[in-house]
Order: C-alpha cells, then structure tokens, then sequence
C-alpha cells in the first residue's frame, strides 16, 4: 500500500469525542440556514424515527455535513436523545461530523481501483489542493476528499463520488487533471461534462433475467389467475435460492412469512436489499437500471405471495444516482395499476413501495442490520431468532431479498418453472449474474448458467495469464490455478456475484492486504472478534507488508483466522478472514517473502524510537543506538 | 407460571429449562456459571462479548442469546472454548488501556476476574494504548473509557432499569466508543446519579463510585478470595447493589 497518501477514511469520519466541539463553521451554511434544513428534513419524514437515517441523507445533502447543533435539533424533532442520533450519525461512513469541502471526493478504495492507480490519483488532486493529509479540507473550503470502500465500479474505475450525489468514472491522469481545473474555477459538480459521469451496463452476455423486456405486470397476471398458493408451488418447483449470497430457498423463506402473524395494525413486508456492498460486484446496479420494473415486478408477485402491504428497495448510498429513474419507475408503475391500491384491479391487493438510500455500511448487506438501518437505527446485526419472516421490519413478519432473487422471482411467475429449471445444474437452478472485473479484457456482467466453471468464464471476459479469481468478493473464496474447472454453483463454489481476475503480475499478500483493509473498515464494532480481531489482522499485514514479519506473525493470523470462523455475532465477521485464509493456503510464497526476520520483532523501528530522545541529549554517537537485531 | 421444558446437559451436569430461555439463562438458574461479560439477568440479551461462546451439538453458539433446546449437549469449558475465550478477554486487554494495579476495581473486576479464570498470563497481542477521555466531570462519579469494553451494560441499564438513556455507543469498528447524553458530552451535565442501575452496573472499572478507595483491602476482594473458582459478575454486581444501597 502507498504510504504518504490519504489516511483511510474510516480515520477521518469517526465521531470526534462527545465534548470536544472544535468545529469550524461550515464555509457556506449559516446557523439560520441550518435550522430550515432540519425543519425540512423533519416535516418530510412526519418527524419519525425510523426515518432517522433519510433524514440525515436529506439533511446532509443540503448542508453538506451535520454540525452538532443540527443533530441535537434533529433529536428533538424525532423524539431521541442526542446521544442515540449522534450513535447513528457516526456509524454510517457517509455523514459528516466534521466540515468537508464545497466538493468532497471520495474514492472507491477497492483492490481493483488500486490496481488502476486511484491512490496515485488521490495524491493528484491531494497535491493540487494542498489537502492536510487528515482529511479536512482544503484553507479555502474548496475541496476535501477520502477513501471508499468499493463504490459499485470497479469495472471502469478508478470511479470517484462526488458530495454523495454523482459519480465520476474512468479517473485517468489527464481526466483528474480536468477534474481540478473545474474545481478551482468554482464550477459546481453537476455541470462537470456528462461524459465523465457515464456508467456502462457492460452486459456481455444476457440470458432469461437480462434478455427479456422489463415486466410490467406479465407476471402479476399469471400469479392473480393462478392464486398464491399455486404460485408458491411453482417457485418452490423452480428451487429458486436466493442471490445474496446464503442460498436460502426462497419459496420457503416466502412460506415462513406468510404463515408468521401479523400484529394488529400492521402488515407483512417485503424488503428489496439492493446494498450491494460486496467488492467487486455491480450486477445489481445494471439490474436496477435495465431491469428496475422486473425489479419490482418480483417484489409485488412476493407481495402477493406473503400478502404484504408494504414494500421498500434499500439502496445504498453510493447508488444515489439512480434514484430519480427509480422513483420514475415506481410513478409509472403507480399511475398504471401496477402499484398501489387494488393492484391490477384486484380488490384488496394494496402494495407500495417507498426507497431507503443507505449511508455507506457494508454491514447492512447483513438482512437483519439493514432492518435495523430502515428502522433508522445503527446497523448491527439484530440477535437470530426471531428471524426477520417473523419479525422483521417494525416488529412485523418481513422478507428481505436480493434484487437478483426479486428478478428471478419474475420469471419465473412469467415464463413457469421450465424455463428456469431447464438453465443450470440440479441444486442450482436458472441463471446467476456475475460481475467480472480485474485483469481481463471485457469486465463486466455476464449471465451464465450455474454451472459454468471458473475457467470458461476467464475465456469469455478475455482474461489471459490468470492468477486467482476472487468469486463473490472478499467474503467469498479466492480460487487458484488448479482450482479454474471447478463450477460456479451452490453445490461446489457459491458466489454471490463478484468475480475479480488477478493476472500473474498481481501480489495476492497485497490484494488480502486490502481485503483486511476493508473488513477492518467496515465492522460495525459490535463484537469483540470482529471489531478487535479484524483491526489486528490488518495491523499484522501492515506490519508484514513494513518488512517486520516473522513466522510468529503468521501463527498469529491464524489464531486469529480460527477466532473469527465460528465466535463472531454475525455472518461477515465470520467471513473477515477469508481472503486471509485463501491466500495462505493457495499463495503462501507471497507470505514468505514477507517473513524473513528469524525472531520476532516489534512492528516498529525501536531505534527510529529513540530519535526524539537523542535530539534532546543532543547525541548521536554509537552508544546512543540500539544493538540492531540480526 | 412456566413450567420445565425440557432439559440439556452442560459439561455433563443436566440443566432444566423453561420455555423461552436461553442457555445462560437456564444455567444461571441453575447454579452453574458460563463465563460472561455482557450479560446480566436483569437486562436485554447482547451478544457482544462472545465470552460465552459454547458449543451446542458441536456448533459454536452464544450461550447469552441462544434458545436452549431439549437433550441438546453443551459444553463449555473445554480446552478448545477457554482458548477462544483467552484470546477474546487478549483481544479486549489489548484494545482499551487496562493497568490492573492502578485500578480500583481490581480483585472485584469481571474482565479480571475471567482472564484468571480461563488463564490468561499476558496481553498476548500488541497493546493499542488508545488516547481515551477520563471524566471527572460528576459529583459522585468516574468515568474513565480507558477501560470501557463496550458491553454496553451502562447503555441498557439506563434505558431499560433507569429510563434515562444517559449512554449510547457511537463510531464504528475499533472508532465505537461509549458516549454521554449530555450537551457537553460530559457526565457532569447527564442525567445520571450515583443510584442509578446504570453507575453500578460496569463489569470493568470504567464507572466507578468517586472517594471510594481501599474500601476493601487488596488481597481480600471477591476475586481475591475465591481465585480458581468460577465468580461471575452476577455476584459481583448484587453485591455492588447491597453495598452501594446501604451507603
């Protein structure tokens, strides 16, 4: 990793101790100002708790960052104290304690940006603005920036996003140079050249989920004519298993909910988890622009199925730009009986959905941390049971699934189980979408069967002199060599989408490095392992990748590679070591190379320790060093 | 009234249990002790620890929000979970700043008090020495985050027993720290008192009684006195109770 750069971000976003208030004024807000926020932000959410997170998206995206006195006015206004809105505001990476420039970069950070240089693109513009290395912004206010964890474009990165509102792709030199050059004339973000915020579909290969037109009730018709329970037989004889990542099947995750009891005055409610956190994986983003009304479709028929009334799609932040299409879409459906009361003039049949955006946490990609997230809570992981089929959103029985999974749904109820069944393998039926990144020559989203090796995916994107293959990102398994004929499917190796190519010139200690990097950032900080045990993974790489590794370091990871599988209170932290444990069994010589000191040695210079101590003593003879080790 | 539902063995020795509880539960009430930090059985199940870990039918499992099931075989204090829980209690030593001799609460400390238990001999990983807040800012009372372990027993003590919601956890990651509902952050301006469930319930030194020291000798303190065997904070915290009632 590059020294002398940007310090993560996760280091410039923490909340600053309760007490400390030394806050400048933001450069453009007044106090009045401020107030007229918040008092928007609250009339357009009722002033409702579980609002508390779009509230504070709303609030920031007008004053940029949340000062203090915002908080606690927000608090009054939803009925919190100040210390639980402050808990919230300081979990999500997205909101700002502290002022940010008048335009705020952040970076995706993914392995892949890396590898296309966005840390030397960082330093660019860093060294343009003479940005102070904490992350604070520029004298003037113009500018701040800092580090992402993987925005969603790693297939035309290095991607940047700009005040959370807009991204930037393909950061080149001389594109971040243009870059600059607008930012010190002062003009504002959404008059940057339209080419520079395209996003590219990149679909290579499209089959029953991509191929086909967006439903627009196609499916709802078959499913009204059929009645749910025959409509619940045919997804059960589809074996549909949701796309997430777990596998769950997803008939019978729908089937739980439905018989769960609905407490007076509520309802059923089905939940669309389009967070796509996973490094790496970006099918979801090209589903929800090319397929938002299949999307939707799939959540409906499952409102049909579950009979639930009330839907949301969680969007994560970095998503942001898709919003406007996606409420488009859910006003034309609205207008055209496709949502809403009596649904295809069917009385009784009322669904509606609203959309959450997240605020930049990995963790609620965990099924039970973004219902805590819609509840405009902290994103931690709830205790299990009660599953959220039970009770879920509000206390009430909720399904959550994958976007992939509400498209697969669609489909299905569309075109019947044989055209599903007739794709894929036995235990993995139909299609999965993979998100292909890296070091190949067409990166990005191909539709294949289950089934299809890793090998005959290398073939397709064009990916010459392979390494690894990361499949479904760092949670998920990195793959060698020998290892390229095994098959992508729930029976041999599961993905939730992510497929991330490493050529023989890549250094796969670095690329765990990064994934440790990652899942230190984005622990919730809940549970002891994960919260301490991936800090410590990351401080022995980084001690490792410094030169002061020795075998007793890399028994050290282990133990704390054995630790995390089993002790954490959630599914991620159980996955945080993975690549950890990928890479050693598989690239052990990129390890070696870093394990060259016989005995163990602290992760510092211990003499470079004494540097200040000979300055006072104005000594610097022999004597007033160390012994060096070795 | 609930009635037994069934029954599990824990280490060997059979455990009934009623409806709705969890293993720790249903061990407590029967006089048996799993090692906890977390957990206290006057509040809301956690799980952040993860000091009680046990293996339920070979899966590992947290004893504190588990369910117990019938004729399931759990066991506790194995070689192998003692060692996940060394390096846990490692884990949580290295993180905060934890100097035993200089704390008032050690011999009746529960952090303490497990690290002998499951012996633990050293910090084992590089300290993080983390520049944290101490808070004298209270009449009656001490806070000092250099020990705090996010157990978040303060947290829900004052929401559930106080109603008051004097603290709540904010950042992320190794940033999640405890804070004080007060708008100077301070415990000076909270709304907490010196009889709160919330001042007495801290497993670790982090809240503490001011101008109480020495109260109890060192070398005689619960911990002290019964060193090998199994204490538990649930002891440790009623005894507070009584201790701090009376005074």
């Amino acid at each position: 990793m590059p020294t002398g750069v940007l310090p993560p971000s996760r280091e410039t976003a923490q909340a600053p101790p309760a007490g400390r208030g030394n806050h400048r004024d933001s450069p453009a807000a007044t106090g009045h100002e401020i107030g007229a926020a918040v008092a928007a932000a609250l009339r357009r959410h009722g002033g409702r708790r579980e609002q508390l997170v779009q509230i504070l998206c709303d609030l920031q995206a007008s004053t940029r960052w949340l000062p203090p006195g915002a908080l606690a006015a927000v608090a009054q206004g939803v009925g919190l104290s100040p210390a639980i809105v402050l808990g919230v505001a300081s979990f999500y990476r997205f909101f700002h304690l502290r002022p940010v420039g008048r335009v705020h970069l952040l970076w995706s950070d993914n392995v892949t940006d890396r590898h296309r240089g966005n840390r030397e693109r960082a330093a660019q513009v860093a060294r343009a603005f003479d940005l102070p290395p904490d992350g604070s912004p520029s004298s003037d206010g113009r500018i701040s920036q800092g580090f992402a964890s993987c925005t969603g474009l790693p297939d035309q990165g290095p991607a940047v996003l700009v005040n959370q509102q807009q991204v930037v792709t393909r950061l080149d030199a001389s594109r971040t140079d243009a870059m600059i050059d607008l930012i010190r004339q002062g003009v504002a973000p959404d008059a940057w050249p339209a080419e520079w915020s395209r996003v590219d579909d990149a679909v290579h290969r499209a089959d029953v989920i991509l191929d086909g037109e967006a439903l627009r009730g196609e499916a709802l018709r078959r499913v009204l004519a059929s009645g749910a329970p025959g409509a619940l037989d045919e997804l059960e004889a589809s074996r549909l298993r949701g796309r997430g990542g777990a596998g769950f099947p997803t008939a019978h995750k729908w089937r739980l909910c439905r018989a769960a009891a609905v407490p007076e005055g509520g309802t059923r409610v089905v939940v669309c988890d389009a967070d796509e956190g996973e490094p790496g994986t970006f099918k979801d983003r090209v589903l929800l622009r090319r397929q938002a009304d299949t999307v939707l479709e799939g959540m409906t028929v499952a409102a049909r199925l579950v009979e639930a009334r009330r839907g949301f799609i969680y969007l994560r932040g970095e998503y942001r730009f898709l919003l406007d299409e996606l409420e488009a879409v859910l006003a034309r459906r609205r207008s055209t009986g496709l949502l809403g009361a009596d649904i295809l003039g069917t009385p009784g049949f009322h669904f509606d959905v609203e959309i959450h955006l997240g605020a930049g946490a990995y963790v609620c990609g965990e099924e039970s941390a973004l219902l805590e997230s819609l509840e405009g809570k902290r994103g931690t992981p709830r205790i299990r049971p009660p599953f959220p089929m039970e009770r879920g959103y509000l206390g009430q029985p909720t399904i959550v699934n994958n976007v992939e999974t509400f498209c697969a749904a669609a489909r299905i109820a569309h075109l019947g189980v044989a055209a599903w069944t007739s794709r894929g393998t036995a235990d993995s039926t139909g299609t999965k979408l993979h998100s292909v990144s890296g070091d190949c020559e067409r990166p990005g989203v191909y539709e294949l069967p289950y089934g299809v090796s890793v090998r005959d995916v290398l073939a397709l994107c064009g990916a010459q002199d392979t390494q690894a293959v990361q499949v479904g990102g760092p949670s998920g398994q990195c793959l060698a060599a020998p290892e390229f004929d095994r098959r992508l499917a729930f029976e041999d190796v599961p993905t939730a989408g992510a497929f991330t190519v490493f050529n023989a010139r890549r250094d796969l200690f670095e690329v765990a490095h990064g994934y440790s990097h990652f899942f230190a950032h984005e622990s919730c900080g809940f549970c002891t392992p994960c919260r301490v045990g991936t800090e410590l993974v990351l401080r022995r790489f980084d001690k490792l990748a410094s030169g002061y590794g020795s075998m007793f370091d890399e028994a050290e990871l282990r133990e704390l590679e054995a630790l995390l599988h089993g002790t954490t209170h959630c599914g991620l932290g159980a996955t945080a070591t993975n690549p950890l444990r990928d890479t050693l069994l598989r690239f052990r010589p990129a390890y070696e190379r870093r394990l060259q000191q016989p005995r163990f040695v602290p992760a510092f210079d211990l003499d470079a320790e004494l540097a200040p101590a000979r300055r006072a003593t104005g000594r610097d003879d022999p004597r007033a060093h160390l012994e060096r080790i070795g | 009234m609930t009635s037994i539902a069934g029954c599990f063995t824990l280490d060997g020795a059979p455990v009934p249990f009623e409806e709705g509880q969890t293993v720790m539960q249903a061990a407590t009430a029967a006089g048996l002790a799993v090692p906890h930090l977390c957990w206290h059985p006057a509040l809301g199940q956690s799980g952040a620890c993860r000091l009680c870990t046990v293996r339920i039918d070979g899966r590992l499992a947290a004893a504190c929000t588990t369910p117990a099931v019938a004729d399931a075989e759990v066991q506790c204090r194995t070689g192998e979970l003692d060692g996940r829980r060394r390096l846990l209690l490692q884990m949580l030593f290295a993180e905060g700043n934890h100097f035993c001799p200089g704390c008032e609460k050690s011999g009746d400390c529960a952090l303490q008090s497990a690290a002998y238990e499951v012996g633990m001999t050293s910090p084992h990983f590089e300290e993080f020495f983390p520049d944290r807040l101490v808070d004298a800012s209270h009449p009656d009372v001490w806070l000092d985050l250099n020990r705090c372990i996010l157990c978040k027993l303060c947290v829900r003590a004052s929401h559930e027993i106080d109603g008051k919601d004097v603290f709540a956890i904010a950042g992320y990651g190794i940033g999640a720290h405890l804070i004080v509902n007060a708008p100077s952050g301070r415990l000076g301006d909270s709304a907490l008192v010196a009889r709160d469930f919330a001042t007495r319930v801290c497993p670790v030194g982090a809240i503490l009684p001011k101008r109480r020291g020495f109260a109890v000798p060192i070398g005689s303190r619960r911990h002290d006195l019964d060193a090998g065997t199994t204490p538990g904070h649930v002891h440790a915290v009623a005894e507070t109770r009584t201790e701090d009632d009376r005074g």
